[in-house]
Formats: structure tokens, sequence, C-alpha cells
């Protein structure tokens, strides 16, 4: 007790403590394997990506040091927050490529949908503690609510990616909440029959004079390009088609570190961001490509379990949510970039450059951090 | 779903949806590294074929820039094609022996080699870089010839820019020079990006940067199969680029010319302003450079020339150079007396040659002073010692509101980029500026010599022609312009800069009148008169001496170092009745502002009002004016 020296064991130890290791060690490998395609694809940005990992990982910390409860508390005003800056950007927002995302707020620009993606989660798994024990039917209709309001005006800037990404983590604390799958199955039913008509109808519908029905002009046009990229091979449809070569020609162990051709000819768009996936697999191929996936099925299944041994509805509901968030992010990035998705602006978690992305995703993971630190024996 | 469960229970459905996820999670993975799989090992020769071999490849069409020419339609700025020869280092394996053997066919200089140099540390080792510019036909032919012998050489077809008046009005044109990091960064907020593919160059200075939008137009692409070297094999669809906007302006050049031409080798700014409409007539800064230096990489040597000199050519003076307007300052402090009703036209002081203030003495540059000094004399005679009085009668807020009116101190907001706000003083100011508290003190004395355009005083050569094309619009302000109108390369539909009114001063009629016939008085007999002496036409103007070293009482004259020579000014408008041009000349370090400024506007507002050439240089009489002590009269 009244050992004074500095013993920097066990400082370490202190200052290492709010983390959960097996996390910390799956993303610290992913990002190091981003770090390695970075200085393939994009050199000129390693300064900044070192910035960007940096607070990302101080982020990471403070998140995985506030308690549950604490957490608790910020749900309501954050979501509260989040949907007058949406307002806000609905109203005053700087438009940018025909969309209006950013609000200015003098010292910055920000983008508030970036903040729902864990405000919403929060929330939700807030209203559904408040109401433990006395659940009704009727509260899924208000968690419905509390969803659609800012889905709805992200979806309206138009953003359709972040609301897809933000109605799924808000979907993700219904179901774990437990939706009823009489609710769950018809709808997944008639998304599939959708689904596959729409690429069964495809030459039909995707005629110029042809319009669809509360999608914009954009929209209709990323679908249409993913059933038949040829259709536009100067715009997305190039993207699509030049991702798939570069994944394609990567073969089984990749052209190797540097050797891209897709990449350093310029064949790749966006290929420091959303298609990065494609610089990867170009150049360490299948085996590449492999190892990333089973890092995130490792990531996936922590998480899983974190939410498993939680010990409140609501550290239960947010770690479930969070979870599958990161897996919604990883299988709709990947799935984009190798053409079976269409092209929605959603970045490879902790891969893309991207600093607000990397941010939102390790505060999600210090928040799994500070709900398995936790959590206590729940008795059976 | 029941309402009422064990918490057992709820864990138990929660683990097993937790199972659900997972399930999920692993099956969609599953897809896609099935995805993968087909990709990579099924179609892996398909796909290795296509990046390989045969590819569709999208080349960038890069449109024509913009031309910009005068208000005349002599051209200013013009593209022309060329052969460029151009190398990618990646696939070149000995650079050096290949460049020595392209220098058989070609000249390359050591020039040239340098350059290249210096682009491969600037750029990644796969892009193509020109090593030599504008192949000579013979030359052209000569590398098709051996053209197989060169792997990773290419010829290109390209525009160049070009500025044919070499360096007339660089100063207003500006320059094109090759696109570099910050400019790429810039690029990329505006989200140009996919417009600047295969762009190399984009407007540094002057117009050519601030117009660049208008001048660049927009990106068209072409595509075609290239085999494995990256060569086009055949093209395959046309999506033409739509050419850049040709930009008139409102400068004469003839105008220009005859005005950088007046200078001779001194330094030097003159910006000639149409009153009624704020369009730019001549914006000159001397000494000036050429252009074309710039167009592809200037070269080290030339670079240093330019910067090291101490005449500072790159420097636009007439924007950027702020300098006390001395004497020229007065017109603009008699129409704040009248507006303020400080003082009235026929109000008259005794001038004892001095002005004494907290103990100090404030002299006048005529010994004696100049007798009774109504508004008319002390203009035309430009008699210190009324000013004097005048802004201490006046005060140093009153002076800095009313005279901030005419634009002193803030930008004028003309359509190029650099332009200084100047120094409009006043206590707020010195605050502003200085940061000890005993700096930020505003000193009586201080307001004193503001009256005669000295002290903290200090504009640009633009704020002054404007402030003096908008008395001689009798207070209509008009925001100055370069650009007349916007014509659309294609179908030649034009966009007017229509002339913008910012504000008008409400001044009385009657005060614009009274400082019209002081101004016209000062070339009719006072300090303008030998300048002006048989104009065919009627000038309004006003001279003035810009202190730049105290003489501490010693005498005026030739020994000091030109350096240290106050600076010459002169602001005209004419005809005086109806006035079409409105300008300010500066001479830096030229003497007196009757001496070496008002001889550059006679030759200009000869030219503009007559046609007239200018015949030769106008006699200099160093007897004109005298300048002694701390105020810099004339």
């Amino acid at each position: 007790m009244s050992d004074f020296r500095f013993d920097p064991r066990k400082w370490l130890l202190r200052v290492l403590s709010p983390l959960d290791g097996p996390l910390a060690l799956i993303v610290l490998a992913i990002i190091g394997f981003s770090a390695v395609v970075m200085v393939s694809a994009s050199p000129e940005r390693l300064d900044t990506l070192a910035l960007n990992i940096g607070v990302a990982m101080v982020v990471m910390w403070v998140a995985a040091s506030i308690p549950p409860q604490r957490m608790m508390t910020i749900a309501l005003p954050l979501y509260v927050l989040g949907v007058v800056l949406l307002i806000g950007v609905a109203l005053f927002g700087d438009v940018s490529k025909g969309a209006r995302r950013w609000l200015n707020i003098g010292v910055a620009r920000i983008q508030p949908s970036e903040l729902m993606k864990i405000a919403m989660p929060l929330m939700l798994a807030w209203y559904f503690q408040s109401r433990e024990g006395m659940l009704r039917v009727r509260d899924f209709f208000i968690a419905a609510g509390l969803l659609l309001v800012p889905v709805g005006l992200i979806a309206k800037q138009p953003d359709l990616g972040t609301a897809i990404l933000v109605a799924a983590a808000g979907f993700y604390v219904l179901f774990f909440a437990g939706l009823t799958w009489r609710l769950i199955l018809p709808v997944a039913l008639v998304g599939v029959v959708g689904i596959a008509s729409i690429v069964a109808m495809g030459d039909t519908i995707c005629k110029p004079d042809v319009e669809w029905p509360g999608l914009r002009e954009y929209q209709k046009h990323r679908v249409c390009t993913l059933l038949d990229p040829t259709s536009d091979p100067l715009g997305k449809g190039f993207h699509i088609i030049q991702s798939t070569i570069a994944i394609g020609s990567g073969g089984a162990v990749g052209k190797g570190w540097g050797n891209g051709t897709q990449t350093h000819l310029d064949f790749l768009p966006e290929r420091h961001t959303d298609f990065i996936f494609a610089v990867l697999t170009e150049e360490f191929g299948l085996a590449g490509a492999a190892v990333l996936v089973v890092l995130y099925i490792l990531l996936i299944f922590r998480g899983l379990f974190i939410a498993a041994g939680a010990p409140t509805l609501f550290s239960r509901l947010l770690a479930g949510a969070l979870t599958l968030i990161f897996f919604t992010y990883a299988f709709v990035n990947m799935g984009m970039v190798s053409g079976i998705l269409p092209v929605v602006g959603v970045p490879l978690p902790f891969v893309s450059y991207g600093g607000t992305a990397l941010v939102t995703l390790c505060l999600g993971i210090g928040m799994l951090m500070s709900i398995q630190r936790h959590r206590r024996r729940v008795g059976t | 779903m029941s309402p009422v469960r064990t918490p057992e229970q709820e864990l138990a459905r929660f683990r097993g949806r937790l199972a659900v996820a997972g399930v999920v999670a692993l099956v969609c993975f599953g897809l896609l590294v099935a995805r993968f799989f087909y990709l990579q090992v099924l179609r892996y020769d398909y796909y290795s074929t296509r990046a390989e071999d045969n590819r569709i490849s999208l080349v960038p069409i890069v449109p024509n820039r913009g031309l910009i020419t005068d208000r005349n339609g002599t051209v200013l700025a013009r593209n022309y094609s060329a052969y460029t020869l151009e190398i990618t280092p990646s696939k070149v394996a000995d650079l050096e022996a290949t460049i020595e053997a392209l220098s058989k066919l070609v000249d390359i200089l050591p020039k040239d080699r340098k350059r290249l140099k210096k682009l491969m540390d600037e750029s990644k080792s796969f892009e193509s870089l020109p090593i030599r510019n504008r192949l000579t036909d013979e030359e052209v032919a000569r590398f098709i010839a051996q053209r197989y012998r060169f792997p990773g050489v290419e010829l290109k077809a390209r525009l160049f820019r070009d500025y044919p008046m070499g360096s007339f009005a660089s100063h207003v044109i500006g320059y094109i020079g090759r696109i570099n990091d910050r400019d790429l960064e810039r690029i990329e907020e505006n989200e140009d990006t996919a417009n600047y593919r295969g762009t190399d160059h984009i407007g540094k200075a002057g117009l050519e940067k601030s117009y660049e939008r208008e001048l660049h137009g927009v990106t068209g692409f072409e595509e075609v199969e290239v085999d494995s070297g990256g060569r086009a094999v055949r093209a395959l669809r046309r999506t033409p680029a739509v050419p850049g906007n040709n930009l008139i302006l409102t400068v004469d050049l003839k105008l220009q010319e005859i005005a950088e031409k007046a200078f001779g080798n001194r330094r030097g700014a003159l910006v000639a302003i149409e009153p009624g409409s704020g369009g730019v007539l001549a914006l000159v800064s001397v000494p000036t450079f050429d252009p074309n230096l710039f167009v592809d990489g200037i070269a080290p040597q030339d670079w240093d020339e330019l910067n090291n000199s101490p005449n500072h050519p790159m420097v636009n003076r007439a924007l950027n150079g702020a300098y006390p307007p001395g004497s020229t300052f007065k017109p603009f402090m008699a129409l704040a007396a009248l507006m303020t009703g400080k003082r009235t036209p026929g109000q008259a002081i005794a001038d004892p040659g001095y002005f004494d203030f907290g103990g100090h003495h404030f002299r006048d540059d005529k010994v004696g002073g100049h007798g009774m000094v109504d508004m008319y004399r002390s203009i035309v005679h430009s008699c210190d010692t009324y000013y004097y009085k005048l802004a201490n009668d006046m005060g140093i807020d009153l002076i800095a509101q009313s005279i901030g009116q005419f634009g002193f101190g803030s930008r004028t907001g003309i359509d190029i980029e650099g332009e200084s706000s100047g120094v409009l003083p006043s206590p707020e100011w010195k605050k502003r500026r200085f940061k000890k508290p005993e700096q930020q003190k505003w000193f009586g004395g201080e307001t004193i010599s503001i009256g005669i355009g000295q002290g903290y005083n200090s504009y640009t050569m633009l704020q002054l022609a404007h402030a003096t094309a908008t008395v001689a619009a009798g207070g209509v302000m008009f925001k100055p312009h370069l650009v007349k109108y916007i014509e659309n390369a294609k179908d030649g539909s034009r966009r007017m800069i229509e002339p913008q009114p910012i504000k008008t001063i409400p001044i009385k009629p009657e005060h614009v009148e009274t400082i019209r016939r002081s101004m016209v008085g000062v070339n009719r007999e006072g300090t303008g008169t030998r300048a002006f002496a048989g104009a065919g036409y009627v000038a309004a103007g006003k001279t003035g001496t810009a202190q730049v070293f105290s003489l501490k009482g010693g005498k005026y004259s030739s020994r000091i170092a030109e350096r240290l020579r106050d600076h010459a000014l002169y602001i005209a408008f004419a005809p005086a009745d109806k006035p079409t041009i409105a300008l300010a000349v500066l001479v830096e370090n030229g003497g007196f502002g009757a001496e070496s400024a008002a001889p550059i506007a006679r030759q200009v507002l000869d030219y503009y009002l007559l046609g007239k050439l200018p015949a030769g240089v106008a006699p200099e009489d160093p007897g004109a004016e005298g300048s002694t002590g701390d105020g810099a009269g004339e």
C-alpha cells in the first residue's frame, strides 16, 4: 500500500486494464493489414493514417473506460442531439455532390448521420432497458418510430448507404429485444422475392423511361449498374468492372505487394477508401481475402460472446447490435466491391482510409470492451 | 409474443437470437468467400487475361483551355498544338541510357534533363512525364521511325499555352503551371478530381487562376482498348470534351502597353478604371515577367533570376503593394470635410508654413507658407498646413469613418486574387495591429500626418484609382472588374459581367463640383501644370509624394540613395466634365509626383482620349516642387 515506486509493468497493466485483450488484438491485426495495403495503394496518406489511428485508439480507450451505466445516461441526449443536427442539415446543410450531408458549425464541417450510427443503437437499447419487464407490442412500434425519424432524414439527404446502415443498427436492437419472427420472416421473404424479381426482370425495369417509386434516379442507376455493369462503363459500372478484374486477376495468392497493375495503373477508383478491398485482393489474392474474412469472423464472434455474457438488457442489446453493425459494414463493402451488392458508400471497417469512420468504429469497439469488463456472472 | 416472461426465458431467447445472428454472419461471409473463389480461382484465367493483355481504358480528353483577349480582341493567352515526348520511368529499365539514346534522335538539353529530374521527384514512377516539349516535325518523324526501340517512351500531341504578348499585362493574365500537391488538394476539396483527370496544368496566378473554372472546360472521355504496354489499340466510344470559356477583358492592351512603356525601367504601378462601369482599362505593375517561362515548369535559373531580383518583378504592385497616398489623399480629405460640414469651400486659413501640435512642429513644404488658403488653393498648391488643421478639427474617428466610405482600407472585390486591403488608420486598427498596450494607444499627433496622406495611411493603387473613379462618377461606386464578358467557345454566346453599383455615397453634387474644379486647377495652375501643358482635353488631377525616409530637415538631393527616395504619385480623371477614365499612378522612389508620375498619366490619357501615341519622354523640371521636414507635400 505504501509502495510509491514507479513500476512500469504495473502501470502498463493499469493503463491497458479497460481494454479487452482478444478484441484489441483482432482490431490491431486488421489495422496493421490495412496499413500494409495502404503503403501500396496510397503511400502519401500514411502520415494522416497514423494520426487517424492514434486518435481512434484514444477514442477506443476512453469509450472502454466509460461504464455501461454512464452510457445509458447519454443515450437520450445523444439521440436528441443527432436528430436536431439532422434537421439542421436538412435546413442549412452544405450541398456537395448533389446531396446535403454536411453541417457547417463554424469550426468544422460535421456529418451528423455518422453520429447516428452509434446514437441509434444506444437510444433503442436504452428504451428497451427502461421498459424491461413490462414490454408490450406497443413498445416495438414506438421503437420503430424512434428509428424511422432519423433514417428518413438521412435517406432524404439523400444518403441511402448511411440510411441503410442506421436502419440496420436499429433493427438489430429490435431483433435482439425479441421482435417476433412472425414479423421478421414475411418481411425477409418479401425482400428475397423482391430482389429475385429485380434480378430476373432487370432488362425491362432498367429501361431509361421507367421510374422507380420512392427512389432517386441515381439509386435506380446503381442497382441497374450492378445487374449489368456494362450498361455504364464510364461511371459506377466502370468501378465495378475494374474492381472485379482486380479481384479476379489476383488469383489464389495475389500479384504481390505493390505489384497490383489495376491499382497502380489507375484503373481502380477510390482505391484508398471504399475500394481498398480490391487492392488487397489484387495483391494478396484469395489468401489475403481469407485472412481478412477470418479476422472479421473472429471479431464478430468475440462480440457475440460479449453480448451473451452481458449482465443487463441494455448492455446485451447494445453489444449485440454493435457487433452486427461491424458485420454489416464488412459484408456490404466486400459485397459491393466484388460485384454482388450495389455500390453504396460503405467503408471496409478498420481498413478503408477515413478518419470519421475509423473513429466511429473504434468508439463501438470501446463500448463493447466496456460491456465486457463490467459483466458479472449471470446466475442460471 | 407473450407479455410476461421470466428473466431466464428472456436470456435464453436472447442467446438463441445471438446464435441465429452468428449463423447468418457465417453464411454471408461464406457467400463472399465463394464469390472470391469464383472470381479468383475459377475465372482467374479470364480476369488475369483482361488485366494483363487487353483492357478497356478510359482515356480522358483534355478540353481546350479558353482564350483570353483584351477588349479589342487582341489575343493575350491562347493554345497551340505540338508534340511532346513523354517517358514513364517505371517502364524504362535504364533511364540514363534511354535518354542518351533519345538524344541522338531529338535535341535534349541539360535544361530538359534537369526538369525531368525535378518532375520525377514530385511524381510517382508510373506517371508519364515530359522529357522534351514542342518537337519539330523532323524530330517527330525520326522518333516514329525508331519508336520500337523505346518502350515506355511515348509521343503525345498536346496543347500548349502561349502568351503571345510576352511580358505585357503579365500581372493581369497570370500564368498556368503544372498541378502540384497544393493544387491537387484544392481540386479534391472542390470535388473536381474527375474533371482534372488528364489535365496537367492549372491557373497559378492572375486571371488564369481566378477564372480557372471558366477557362478549364469539361473533360471528355474516350473508351479505348489498350495492349499490355498501355498503348491504345483502337477507340470504342467517345464523349467529347467541352472547351473552356473565353475571357474578354475590359483591359485595353494598347493602353496597357503605353502605360508599361511609360515607366521605362522604373518600378511602379498604374490602375485605370472606367468610372461608369468599374471596368479596369489598365492594371500595370512594373517590372513585369514573361509568363511563358512558367508554363512547363520554370527552369531553376530563370526562377532564381526573377526571385532574387531587387526589383521583385513577381510582386503585383497594383494589387498587393500598399503605399502611403501622400498628397493624392487631399481631395478625399477635402470631400470628407465638405460632407461632414467641417469646412465650406470658401472658408480660408492663414498659412504660416507650419502647424504646431503638442509641442511638435509640423512643417509645410513651402517655407513661410502659402498665405490665405481656401479649399481650392489647398488642393491646387497642395498646402499641408490646411490639412494638418483639418485633420485635427475632424479627429481620427471621423476621418476613418468618412474616408472609409470611398473604399480605402478595404478590398475592392476585383475579380482577381491577391488583393491587399491596405490600412485605413484608426484607434481600432491600432488596437488590432499592435500587441503591447503602450503601442495600442492612439496619439493626437498621429492624426495630424494622416491628414496629408502620411503616417499609417497605406493603400493599393487599385483602391486609389477606385476611389478616384467613384468621385469622378459623382459618388456611385462600381465593383472593379477585369473581365468584360465570358464567351462560350462553342456557340459564341456571351455572359456579360454587368457593371455592379456597390453603393452610392451620399455626396452633394456641388461638393463633387468643388473638388472637380480644384483638381482641374491642379493641372491648370498648380502642381500638374507642366505635365498637362497643351493637353487637348481638361483633366482633373492631383500630384502626391509619399515619404519613404525622413530627411530630418535636410535638403532633398540626388545623393540620397535611390531606394530611400520618396514615391511619386498621381491621380486623375478625364475629361473633367464627363469622365470616361480615372487612374492612379505610382512610381516607386520616383521623387516628386508632378515630375515622374504625372507625365505617365498624361501619356495614358492622351492615348485613351485622343488616340495619340507617345512621342517621347516628357521633359523634366527639377524645380517644380520641394519637400522638407515631417510632411511631404507638394
